[in-house]
């Protein structure tokens, strides 16, 4: 059972070695999940997204790696942006409006270690507000795909 | 055995040693301003037996150490692995060059303990093997690129050394060197928390190098599968399963090799690992099976 089992996970495992499929085109301001009903409370719903930006806000400045490209920005914008986004992406009552994500990052010279870092200090926030890591991991495999819309460098 | 005390003291100190010495590169590195640790928590795997960032059994195509795109990665490992009648244990270290080309080095020591005995070779015979292994990705990332199907893959090989040729030959076996060749396919599914590696290894070697390559009658490459799925439980932990499926060219019966592991790291700059590994048939001795246990320190 055990090696049945194990031949069928190595061959699953080089099924998508072999499988060159393309990217999707997916609109980069994130796709809505809307096959997971009990998401958006997981979060918080639109209260908790609030408190959760706060505290990445917070991180963010903390943190050197991304601090530069937040300090002199309109930092209560970006939390409110980021909470519709969020809101919007784990199919809450929220509409995102605002900018694009390619021109609005285009000029900022990210690196790959600078989104990396960013995730992480949004994994931060998140532990801090009780989100489940599953939950994390939905939102974050919406949001991972975005690094070749923001990481230019 | 008293005169093994010392040399075992002396490993231990120079493992330290090699702990301590990373750890003091990962932050010189970030004094000079040239950034390290920017891949994500566990993402660059653990360690294989044979010294390549991966599982503990297969090498994944995931790049050593935590150095993402334009900074540097290493660490350095130690595994024992204790069945029923062997014992293995391996240390080694990685280098991880801006999360595209990996460089490895690992010694492992077989120790065949009463079997030695057995079979006339003395109690506690021990092979030795030197595996210099090199990893390169080739496409896609198996972290972000999350709206692709496209895994990350990567080819390397390991390039293997055994110490016991003169024995090795007298059993009829053809080569105390060899290499492998393997093709990775790294695939991290995070809505569903789940983490999948396929690879195909290219090899000639009896159980894994530590009994040579290839005999008098069978001594061609052959294609072996591998496989590993873990488990994310918490960015920190994951637990999962493993499969490497090996060759069969000696007289001595050689069976897959399975385990089911834990991994933890409690920071990046260390992680601990612990399997139950089912190794089947070694040599005269069935059912070797036993605890795994592996710590990695680096940046």
């Amino acid at each position: 059972m055990l090696r049945k089992l194990s031949f069928v996970l190595a061959a699953c495992g080089i099924a998508i070695g072999g499988a060159a499929i393309t990217a999707n085109a997916v609109a980069q301001e994130g796709t809505r999940i809307s096959d997971e009903p009990a998401l958006f409370q997981a979060f918080g719903e639109k209260a908790g997204l609030a408190r959760i930006m706060d505290d990445f806000m917070v991180n963010l400045l903390a943190d050197p790696r991304t601090r530069t490209f937040f300090e002199k920005a309109d930092q209560k914008r970006i939390k409110e942006q980021l909470v519709d986004q969020f809101c919007y992406i784990l199919n809450g009552p929220c509409e995102y409006k605002g900018a694009k994500m390619k021109p609005m990052h285009s000029e900022l010279g990210i690196t790959r270690e600078n989104f990396n870092a960013l995730v992480e200090q949004l994994q931060f926030a998140m532990d801090k507000n009780n989100v489940p890591f599953r939950a994390q991991n939905k939102l974050l495999a919406v949001l991972a795909p975005m690094h070749r819309d923001i990481v230019t460098k | 055995m008293k005169p093994n005390v010392q040399p075992r003291r002396l490993r231990t100190l120079l493992a330290g040693g090699i702990a301590g010495s990373l750890l003091m590169a990962g932050s010189a590195f970030a004094d000079s301003g040239l950034s390290t640790s920017g891949k994500l928590l566990l993402t660059g795997g653990v360690t294989n037996i044979e010294g390549s960032a991966g599982g503990g059994l297969t090498p994944w195509a995931v790049i050593g150490g935590y150095g993402t795109e334009g900074q540097v990665g290493g660490n350095a490992f130690y595994t024992n692995v204790h069945a029923t009648d062997y014992t293995l244990r391996t240390g080694g270290a990685l280098v991880g060059l801006f999360d595209r080309v990996e460089l490895s080095f690992a010694q492992q020591k077989f120790d065949t303990r009463d079997v030695g005995t057995a079979l006339g070779l003395g109690q506690g015979f021990t092979f030795t093997q030197k595996v210099y292994g090199a990893k390169v990705k080739l496409l896609g990332d198996a972290v972000l690129e999350q709206d692709s199907a496209l895994p990350q893959i990567a080819i390397g090989f390991q390039q293997k050394e055994n110490d016991r040729g003169a024995l090795l030959n007298a059993l009829g076996i053809k080569h105390d060197k060899g290499t492998d060749y393997y093709v990775s396919a790294t695939k991290l599914f995070l809505g569903q928390s789940i983490l999948l590696n396929g690879t195909v290894r290219f090899t000639k070697a009896n159980q894994t190098g530590i009994l040579g390559f290839g005999t008098a009658t069978k001594d061609k490459y052959q294609a072996m599968a591998e496989g590993s799925i873990a488990w994310l439980l918490r960015k920190d932990l994951a637990i999962g399963a493993e499969f490497r499926q090996k060759p069969n060219n000696f007289a001595f019966k050689e069976d897959n090799w399975y385990d089911v592991f834990i991994a933890y790291a409690p920071t990046k700059n260390v992680s601990v690992t612990l399997a139950y590994v089912d190794l089947g048939n070694i040599v005269i001795k069935d059912k070797q099976r036993g605890a795994y246990l592996s710590l990695q320190v680096g940046f």
